[in-house]
């Protein structure tokens, strides 16, 4: 305790008065490397500087942060770890039980984080109860987004249960119109997979399934039920699916080739990049179902010598949770603060439906964790599961004979 | 003194190497054997906990698919690009006048990287954009080339793929060992009145041993480590039907947090390695003994 | 030429020769097509706008030639908050790339030297040991590496690399020499001796002037390995060392922002300019020197 209410005070003085011992230093590995993504960190470094630090990056893309991660194990095994890490989620918990995590307790006592965050959301960033990470954004995962002009020519509503989604598609395939279009990648395959979860199973059923692992849940009609939609939707994309990007999947419904697409909220850059408006070209809405799947981006601190870099990380992990770096930074990357008390007035009608279905997902307990983009479970059981959901859509593997191969999958990668 | 130098140069000479070799590969797979032998996840850990992570792997229906995915595309790349590299070696030795420039063609593939080479090759042979469209807008419109897209056939994709990388680098190789043939046999032989494709099998293609080792060597190097080709071209997919072993433990280990199973695999792999290389290591070398 | 191809081309020709012939172009021609495929994807995209790539078919011409694309790659962008494109990481793959391509040469072949032409016992196994060594997966000595690089104290830096580059690289640069000497008679090394020459004498007047040819194939080789590594790159760099394939990879993988292909071809022909280079230039000294240097032996 006492050393926290130091701790504390160093920082209070630091930010205050600007009369460090030593300049802030961070070096920065993350993974957002190009376009929107990088102007979004860049915003982060200007902040850095302006408050007198020195920012020094050390970006690695690919494979959804999977090179970071293997750059950051060897720099953690030749004891040369960075300053601060892009990590989310459970990897979060992984790498604080290695003992490699810096706590940030203090800026966080200070800043008053547990007050503006949602739990759920606060939750990830701790770490037996001390704060080991600063979360930047929220993703929600569970949107579908349609071309407006192919709804309205084929008189659709937009699908409020899967069972009216079919019921639509069926009428686009007769009209010869892709309904879904769809990249064949195992990401994607889960990302549509979880969605189908939520709609028809609910917030009970995802949670257990996805958060718990529980056994019978896993085994049980409704995630056979899952499976069969999956197939349905199998029969709703095209031909030429596998291993597309998704962004051309994304340019599939922007060019009128297709109707939906299920994808994450970057999508919507796409869309804004092309010049389209939501609301009028493209529509937003999430999946059928109650219910919102977040990823939550964050930065964790590790272990470093010297007052220069440790007081670079608490810079840092201020300025990551202030507001107007998650303003700007939300803006830019298509997803929405991750604190509740930023002003929206600038973002567009999707990040307000967004945060709305936030705030009332969170009151009625069903603001879930993604297991798609590694935020509900360990890599080794996201990874299992992914494993069968995109066998099975690649397949003519049954409904019943891919339930049960989770469960074997499940109980392997323990 | 000197004397002994002398006599013992050469192995001193070579120790450093061997010595490194010893360490940083021997060393580290025996490192490996040990961690495959642990439940190690994030990060690795040194208690042993027995044979699980073995037991877990052969479990896996992944790791079969990836395992038979080795034999697949192994056998059929080192093959391919074997005959193709030898055969374009002797069609360009018939004093092609265009040989600079069609032997740079040929070879280039080599010095790209197939981080982005990958997406060029996905759209060639995508249904919707590549090839299949395209002979499809001639006219032909019942062309089928799927398969990229086709869980059964995508690990041929990649064995084109990669025998387009490749099969230049052998062709070079093959070239120059066509050319240090000694052209005194050869006229000989055609003087006899021997056909010149009993010339070729007869006399050139054997005295080129050495080269094929080489070449054997090289491709069965690629052909183990081709991660970059897999990733960028299928991502492993569709589903995991093109997951090679090398693809499995790097997402074991780097994206899972599975480091004890990824090592597992790893020996795994590296014992087949052993069993189809070893003896053929053990030939080459005996031969030339003499 | 002209000599040249009257020497093998009688003056006068059966039909069945001619056809031969024409078929034996085809051939080539076929085959010359199918290399460059990718390549003719990877040009026409990085010359066009990415509005028309986003209309368009991914596989035409382009309607506009733009040289847009290329600046951009170059110079223009982002790699992280950087937006300098890839010349700031050149250097670092240049400096890291004809160190470990040099010494690894060097050392392969005086190895290839020792075991072709000083055979002790256990010559071999050690040779085959060496061998071996090439096919271990390099995502197998990742972990284990990084952290005797940290011992070493070469974590993180150039001179670190090139020590990983110059292990792994070896067993091939041993295999090739020992391949290439292996060729020369004993006796060249027997009468060397007699005339009462050493073992470094013999190697630096006899051995390495014969070389040339063996040094380009492993220089090639060497050289498109290193040049082209993104996982050693990764792993064993820091902020300030990252070769240009880490550079590349960021370029290309953005995992949620919008992609710009025609930058990501264009990067990719930059990135790769080095060794397409070497293959041109010394493309011809591949076979060539090659062909001349064991014409001798």
């Amino acid at each position: 305790m006492k050393k926290s209410v130091f701790a504390a005070a160093v920082v209070a003085s630091l930010v205050a008065s600007n009369i460090a011992k030593a300049e802030p230093q961070a070096e920065v590995l993350h993974w957002w490397t190009s376009g929107g993504e990088a102007k979004s960190v860049a915003v982060l470094q200007k902040e850095f500087a302006d408050n007198g630090g020195t920012w020094t990056d050390m970006p690695v893309a690919g494979g959804g942060g999977d090179a970071a991660m293997t750059a950051l194990r060897a720099r953690v095994l030749s004891g040369n770890a960075p300053t601060a890490v892009q990590l989310k989620g459970p990897a979060i918990a992984e790498w604080y039980e290695e003992g490699v995590l810096a706590d940030i307790s203090d800026v966080a006592e200070a800043q008053g984080w547990a007050d503006v965050l949602p739990a759920s959301i606060a939750g990830h960033m701790k770490c037996e109860g001390t704060w080991c990470a600063a979360p930047v954004n929220v993703h929600r995962i569970d949107w579908i987004w349609a071309n407006a002009d192919i709804l309205k020519a084929n008189d659709i509503a937009m699908p409020t249960t899967w069972a009216e989604f079919n019921t639509a598609a069926d009428t686009l395939m007769a009209a010869g119109i892709i309904p879904l279009a769809h990249g064949g990648q195992a990401w994607q395959d889960a990302t549509v997979f979880e969605a189908v979860a939520l709609g028809l199973g609910g917030a009970e059923f995802f949670q257990s399934a996805f958060v718990d692992l529980d056994m019978d849940t896993l085994k049980s009609d409704k995630m056979v039920e899952v499976f069969d939609q999956m197939r349905k939707l199998r029969g709703y994309v095209d031909g030429n699916f596998s291993g597309r990007d998704w962004n051309l999947a994304t340019a599939m419904v922007m060019n009128g080739e297709a109707a939906f697409q299920i994808m994450g909220d970057w999508a919507k850059g796409e869309f804004l990049a092309a010049g389209k408006v939501p609301g009028e070209d493209f529509l937003c809405v999430s999946t059928p179902g109650d219910g919102f799947l977040y990823s939550v981006d964050s930065f964790a601190m590790f272990n470093v010598d010297g007052d220069d870099k440790q007081s670079g990380q608490k810079l840092l992990a201020e300025l990551i949770v202030g507001k107007s770096f998650q303003k700007v930074f939300n803006l830019n990357k298509g997803s929405i603060p991750a604190r509740t008390d930023v002003a929206l007035d600038e973002f567009d009608s999707c990040a307000h439906t967004s945060a709305a279905d936030m705030a009332s997902s969170n009151k009625e307990g069903s603001l879930l964790p993604s297991y798609a983009h590694g935020m509900a479970l360990r890599g080794a059981q996201a990874g299992a599961i992914t494993d069968v959901v995109t066998a099975h859509f690649n397949s003519d593997m049954s409904s019943a004979d891919a339930v049960q191969m989770l469960a074997d999958a499940i109980a392997n990668s323990m | 003194m000197t004397e002994w130098l002398e006599r013992h140069v050469p192995k001193m000479v070579l120790a450093p190497s061997f010595v490194a070799v010893l360490i940083f590969v021997y060393g580290f797979i025996i490192w490996t054997g040990w961690v495959s032998l642990t439940r190690s996840k994030l990060m690795p850990k040194y208690e042993i906990k027995g044979v699980i992570q073995y037991e877990r792997l052969f479990a896996s229906p992944r790791w079969d698919t990836a395992m038979d995915n080795l034999f697949i595309f192994g056998g059929l790349f080192i093959g391919i690009s074997l005959i193709l590299g030898l055969f374009l070696a002797i069609l360009l030795d018939q004093k092609i006048r265009a040989e600079g420039v069609l032997r740079t063609i040929y070879l280039y593939p080599m010095a790209l990287s197939m981080i982005v080479t990958g997406t060029a090759w996905k759209w060639i042979m995508n249904p919707g954009l590549g090839i299949e469209a395209t002979v499809r807008n001639w006219g032909f419109e019942s062309f089928t080339f799927n398969w990229i897209t086709d869980p059964k056939m995508a690990i041929y994709a990649v064995v084109i793929a990669a025998v387009w990388q490749a099969s230049g680098f052998v062709m070079a190789l093959f070239l120059a060992g066509l050319r240090s043939v000694d052209e005194e046999i050869i006229k000989a032989a055609q003087v006899d009145g021997i056909p010149t494709w009993r010339i070729y099998s007869a006399i050139i293609i054997p005295s080129m041993a050495p080269i094929f080792l080489s070449a054997f060597i090289v491709l069965a190097h690629l052909a183990i480590k081709s991660f970059d080709l897999v990733i960028a071209l299928t991502g492993g997919g569709p589903g995991y039907a093109t997951d090679l072993p090398a693809t499995y433990m790097y997402a074991m280990a780097f994206s899972r947090g599975d480091i004890g199973q990824a090592a597992s695999s790893a020996m795994v792999m590296m014992g087949v390695v052993f069993t189809i290389v070893v003896p053929y290591l053990y030939s080459e070398l005996r031969a030339k003994h003499d | 030429m002209t000599d040249f191809t009257q020497n093998y081309h009688p003056p006068r020709r059966s039909f069945g020769q001619l056809a031969l012939r024409w078929l034996l172009f085809a051939l080539l021609g076929l085959f010359a097509l199918f290399y460059l495929m990718p390549l003719f994807v990877m040009v026409t995209t990085s010359l066009k706008s990415l509005e028309e790539i986003r209309t368009g078919s991914l596989v035409a011409l382009p309607r506009d030639v733009t040289f847009e694309a290329w600046s951009t790659a170059w110079s223009g962008t982002c790699t992280g908050v950087k937006c300098e494109g890839l010349r700031p990481y050149f250097w670092n793959s240049v400096l890291m790339t004809v160190p470990a391509v040099f010494l690894a040469t060097l050392l392969g072949a005086v190895n290839g030297y020792v075991i072709a032409q000083w055979r002790f016992k256990g010559a071999n196994l050690i040779f085959a040991m060496m061998l071996f060594g090439c096919f271990i997966p390099f995502q197998v000595v990742l972990l284990p590496m990084a952290r005797s690089l940290g011992i070493l104290g070469l974590a993180g830096s150039i001179p670190g690399l090139i020590f990983v580059h110059v292990i792994y690289g070896i067993g091939f640069t041993t295999l090739f020499f020992r391949n290439y000497y292996v060729t020369i008679p004993a006796e060249l090394t027997k009468a060397a001796k007699v005339d009462g020459a050493g073992f470094f004498r013999i190697f630096w007047s006899i051995f390495l002037p014969l070389s040339l040819p063996i040094v380009v194939v492993t220089v090639i080789w060497q050289f498109t390995n290193i040049w082209n590594d993104f996982l050693f790159g990764v792993s064993f760099s820091q902020a300030g060392t990252q070769p240009v394939t880490v550079a590349l990879n960021n370029i290309v993988n953005s995992t949620t922002g919008v992609k710009e292909y025609n930058v990501d071809m264009a990067a990719a022909i930059i990135a790769a300019l080095p060794t397409l280079l070497v293959y041109v230039v010394a493309g011809k000294y591949f076979i060539r020197g090659l062909t001349a240097g064991s014409v001798k032996g």
